[in-house]
């Protein structure tokens, strides 16, 4: 038990740690490498609460996927060169006084939230899906993802589909001048489009129109 | 001896969830920072999501999170291209640049 109120206390404080250090770091590729130490952390968490299918999806999409398309963009975009101080910009912003404010009451709503809340009394016996200890995290969400939820989960592909070909049309660019094959000529090219026998006449030659 | 429970999850869900909403109003710098407070704002309610459902011995909320996890990298993959097109047509992704709506 020790262990683990070790261990949660660690990954916590690192993730807030890190999830500060994200939003306040002068330069943005710092700022990535501190949101892949968060998904890091978090995951390490959701590992130890028992969700491990969760975890070590969380590593997986947002450390191998989600990160290192962030760390792309912002190497490709050269961003760190524009940075600015954060109380030094112009124009003496009065909306980081308010911001803070504003996040100050949204924190601590939400702390009165989960320290006035109560169980209802019945949850664990209403529970949809219960948690079996017989079979482990991942064959339980597998059983339950292909079949009481497979239409969520095709629309989950559908939106993943949409985001790709949105993606690839955002970016697409239609360069002039440049010289591209064209399948559909190459393929519809035919002999007697380009190729003419003539004979030619001794001491005469041909005349040749191109 | 203080047991680990929802309360301690949760509120780390909050503090993070804070933390990424600071990071929006706060920023200063260019938008990719704000993308990555949205994300951190996305996995502040995946933690609220495993944590009931482990506590409360339910699988609905592992599956939504998965769900969750999905539209997050759709979103963040959309929302770099956006960028990256801005960039390309305006040269710059600074906050303060970016007034063609004068809002």
């Amino acid at each position: 038990m020790t262990a683990h109120l070790l261990f949660f206390y660690t990954f916590a404080f690192v993730a807030v740690f890190s999830s500060i250090m994200v939003i306040t770091s002068k330069n943005t590729v710092h700022s990535v490498f501190f949101l892949i130490l968060d998904f890091i952390s978090i995951s390490c968490l959701f590992i130890m609460i028992g969700a491990e299918f969760l975890g070590m999806m969380m590593l997986i999409v947002y450390v191998g996927a989600v990160a290192v398309l962030f760390l792309f963009v912002v190497m490709m975009l050269n961003v760190s060169q524009q940075q600015n101080q954060w109380f030094s910009s112009k124009g003496a912003s009065t909306h980081i006084p308010i911001g803070l404010l504003v996040g100050a009451v949204i924190f601590f709503e939400l702390i009165i939230v989960i320290g006035g809340w109560k169980y209802k009394p019945n949850i664990l016996s209403t529970s949809l899906l219960k948690i079996s200890s017989e079979t482990t995290n991942t064959h339980s969400i597998g059983s339950v993802l292909y079949t009481d939820y497979i239409h969520v989960f095709q629309l989950s592909g559908m939106i993943l589909l949409v985001a790709m070909i949105g993606a690839i049309v955002l970016t697409f660019r239609q360069r002039s001048g440049l010289k591209r094959q064209s399948y559909f000529k190459q393929i519809s090219r035919e002999r007697s489009d380009s190729v003419k026998l003539t004979d030619v006449e001794s001491k005469k030659g041909v005349k040749i129109d191109d | 001896m203080i047991e680990i429970g929802l309360g301690h999850y949760l509120t780390l869900g909050a503090i993070i969830f804070t933390i990424g909403i600071v990071g929006i109003f706060l920023n200063r710098k260019n938008i990719i920072v704000i993308l990555m407070s949205i994300e951190l704002i996305l996995l502040s309610v995946n933690i609220n999501l495993v944590s009931f459902s482990i506590f409360t011995n339910d699988l609905v909320g592992q599956i939504f999170t998965l769900f969750i996890l999905t539209v997050a990298a759709a979103e963040a993959a959309i929302g770099l291209a956006i960028i990256v097109v801005y960039y390309r047509n305006s040269g710059t992704i600074g906050v303060e640049e970016i007034d063609k709506l004068k809002g």
